[in-house]
């Protein structure tokens, strides 16, 4: 059985040159990046071209970007240390409810520590509102974290707009970007934020890598302690190889995000009308918004997306209901339920994510096994009105 | 055409282990599916300290379903039916023991999960039939077009007791491939196929109570749910209405129960009956809890459409219990019965089940009242 992959925003094979790239911190170049000696030196030397290629995806300086364990560290990193560096009393942080759980976890942690959060919705088609996020500023705003692009449905914020209005407020800006990353232009100056995050293996690169880019200037407490790594913002032996792959999955990005955003984004617009017609009472999830290019979010009604799941991957389709850490729990999406959308339309809802090796071909496949799967799941379906 | 497709349920034990490996071994088609039923995580103050494995729905177990399809390299998926599961199982076992009866939650299971949820899901995913270990027999009867149901071939193993609602569009479906197997044989079939499980311990009798204290579970439930504690204190009386001592709460007790009354007697003193209108326990002698009939409800029938005429059976009164001749008469009400026993019975519990057999075959069964 062929197997075809359309589940991108979970994860993403690594390249094969990021691969080939990473190779040799696995043979010859073992030293330790902190390492006054030659071994450390050619560790450091490429450590510190993945900070170059990473700081060139963004449109920053190298010395702004720390490399993480990944985009939740990233985010929690961004959230926590700005926020625990702040000296002001009593301290406000902004978000907003369609955050990834690792923000909205992290801002929990802040309320347990006496910071107040103020989670601002977000309208039907997934936006949040600028003018919103201003009524929620207040004078002890210490930061604002506004995801670039969201997980599940794609949609894309209006960070330039919250960004102009959190700095002139005094607030730090945060941006969570592991989705949008690689898919959508990113220039942190031109849209104003202090902080952003993002993930390798998203784009390409390894699992386990991250970075977070810190503006100059910005202060950051660190959140895990014990070396003076990455300017004392992040401890702990360099991940080369990760920084490694996260430097070459970001210069690929860089290379090949124009043409391929515009390939993904006719595949994607194939998908949907062909899904929608094909399997009829469905319509996309946050359709008003703008949206990266490979994701759709589509709800079928009157179905159930965990057996829709199921049923593709038997027919070797992968795909999902949303997020992959919200996979198998019982909560229908905190994403679809914030856009106000019911439980039950919000569990027959199925994301399905694009990438560099999805084809024509495969998507004509996936609709045909949709469509299949979708009329028997309807037959069976106790909701179905008759 | 090709073989249809059975979904087995994996619990991560044993008993359906094996019946993965069976099934597989024997070149059926199988999709491995574990039923996610409860959050261990949810009330951890019950969890005892280093407890993780033979509970239900715990990662332990999934793992061990996850590794045993791994080894048969057949598809596997985790299915989350925790909502269903508490509405369905864990609050009416909340809600009984608050109504002064003794809850049964695996036939609940049965009837509202297994059977009936993860039946449809198996049809959903392409599945028409589902196995599970359950120690059972299901056959069709030619005469009658009928599917019965008969207890395992292994009698300490057999759980006939916990199936007898199932209807037959559920037996049509189903398959218990260790109904003909002794629990020896299943052990020794599960080491054959090199099954990681196969000297894995029994599992608890109910999976979402991880420290076997059902009292703690409903306090803890309701104050999970920020519903109000049972009522604490109230009265143990006799039968003639003497008060004898004081209870902390009528959930902490079963009829039949003779430890935990903190009361001195003479002679040994058991828990007759438990009256939730005046949160009172009604003690007595051993004597005194013997009855010789009931009425029970919803009942349903395998082995025949309905009931005309009495019509004789042992009857089944717990899950431990050996069967009792009785003669079960049909009511006004086609959905209850009258049980009358040849010989008076000890410890008649609402809340629990009565199921009617008639040798291995099991005729049916009903909630005692």
């Amino acid at each position: 059985m062929d197997r075809y992959y359309f589940d991108h925003n979970a994860t993403t094979p690594v390249a094969p040159e990021v691969l080939r790239a990473m190779e040799p911190c696995f043979t010859g170049v073992y030293g330790n990046a902190s390492s006054i000696h030659w071994f450390g030196q050619q560790a450091r030397m490429l450590l510190e071209q993945a900070r170059r290629q990473v700081a060139g995806l963004l449109g920053a300086r190298p010395q702004e970007i720390v490399f993480t364990g990944g985009g939740t560290e990233a985010n929690n990193l961004a959230i926590l240390g700005a926020v625990r560096s702040s000296t002001r009393a009593p301290r406000h942080v902004v978000t907003t409810t369609t955050e990834h759980p690792c923000v909205l976890d992290a801002c929990r942690a802040l309320e347990r520590e006496g910071v107040d959060v103020t989670l601002v919705r977000v309208g039907a088609d997934g936006l949040v509102s600028p003018g919103d996020i201003r009524a929620a500023l207040r004078p002890e705003t210490v930061l604002v974290s506004v995801m670039c692009a969201n997980n599940e449905t794609g949609v894309i914020q209006p960070i330039r707009e919250i960004a102009a209005m959190a700095r002139e407020a005094g607030a730090l800006v945060h941006t969570d970007g592991v989705q949008a990353t690689g898919k959508i232009p990113i220039d942190v100056r031109d849209l104003g934020v202090d902080l952003y995050s993002l993930s390798a293996h998203k784009i390409y690169g390894p699992k386990g890598a991250g970075a977070l880019y810190i503006r100059r200037g910005v202060k950051l407490s660190p959140i895990v302690f014990g070396g003076h790594q990455e300017r004392d913002r992040r401890p702990g032996t360099e991940n080369v190889s990760g920084a490694v792959g996260l430097g070459a999955a970001a210069d690929l990005a860089r290379r090949t995000l124009a043409a391929e955003s515009e390939r993904l984004a006719a595949l994607r617009d194939r998908l949907e009308r062909a899904l929608i017609e094909r399997a009829g009472e469905a319509g996309v999830n946050g359709a008003g918004a703008p949206r990266v290019p490979n994701t759709t979010n589509i709800h079928f009604d009157y179905l159930e997306g965990e057996s829709l799941v199921i049923a593709l991957d038997l027919a070797g389709m992968a795909v999902s209901t949303g997020a992959a850490c919200s996979s198998g729990s019982v909560e229908p999406s905190h994403v679809l339920t914030a856009m106000g959308m019911r439980p039950e339309r919000a569990r027959a809802s199925i994301r399905f994510s694009l990438g560099r090796q999805t084809t024509a071909e495969q998507v004509d496949a996936l609709v045909a096994a949709v469509g299949e799967s979708v009329v028997r799941l309807r037959e069976l379906s106790p909701c179905l009105p008759r | 055409m090709p073989a249809p497709v059975i979904a087995v349920a994996m619990s991560g034990g044993v008993d359906s282990s094996a019946v993965a490996g069976m099934l597989h071994r024997n070149g059926q088609p199988i999709i491995g599916l574990t039923m996610q039923l409860w959050n261990q995580r949810r009330l951890p103050e019950l969890v005892p300290e280093g407890a993780v494995s033979g509970r239900c729905c715990s990662l332990d177990d999934v793992y061990d379903a996850r590794r045993v399809a791994e080894h048969l390299g057949v598809p596997y998926y985790v299915v989350n039916f925790e909502d269903r599961f508490e509405s369905q199982v864990v609050a009416p076992f909340v809600q009984d023991y608050l109504a002064g009866r003794t809850p049964i939650p695996c036939t609940l299971c049965n009837n509202f999960l297994k059977f009936d949820q993860f039946l449809d899901m198996a049809r959903r995913i392409g599945a028409e039939w589902i196995a599970t270990g359950h120690y059972a027999r299901v056959e069709r009867d030619p005469a009658s077009g009928r599917y019965l149901l008969r207890r395992g071939v292994d009698e300490s193993k057999d759980q006939s007791y916990f199936l007898w609602g199932l209807t037959q569009e559920q037996l049509a479906r189903t398959l218990f491939p260790l109904g003909e197997l002794r629990k020896t044989e299943v052990r020794r079939l599960a080491a054959e196929l090199g099954l990681p499980v196969a000297g894995k311990d029994e599992s608890q009798e109910i999976c979402f109570v991880p420290n076997g204290d059902y009292a703690s579970f409903v306090e803890a439930y309701l104050a999970d749910r920020g519903e109000p504690a049972p009522v604490a204190a109230g009265e143990i009386v006799s039968e003639d209405g003497q008060v004898l001592g004081e209870h902390a709460g009528i959930h902490r007790f079963t009829v039949g129960q003779r430890k935990g009354l903190g009361i001195a007697a003479r002679q040994p003193l058991y828990v007759l009956a438990i009256e939730p209108a005046g949160n009172r326990v009604v003690v007595g002698s051993d004597q005194a809890l013997l009855r010789r009939s009931f009425s029970a409800r919803e009942v349903n029938w395998i082995a025949f459409e309905g009931l005309g005429q009495p019509v004789r059976a042992e009857v089944k009164l717990r899950h431990r219990f050996a069967p009792a001749a009785a003669t079960v008469r049909p009511a006004a009400d086609a959905a209850r019965v009258e049980v009358e026993f040849d010989v008076p019975q000890r410890a008649i519990t609402p809340g629990q089940a009565a199921v009617f057999y008639q040798g291995n075959l099991v005729l049916g069964g009903a909630w005692i009242e």
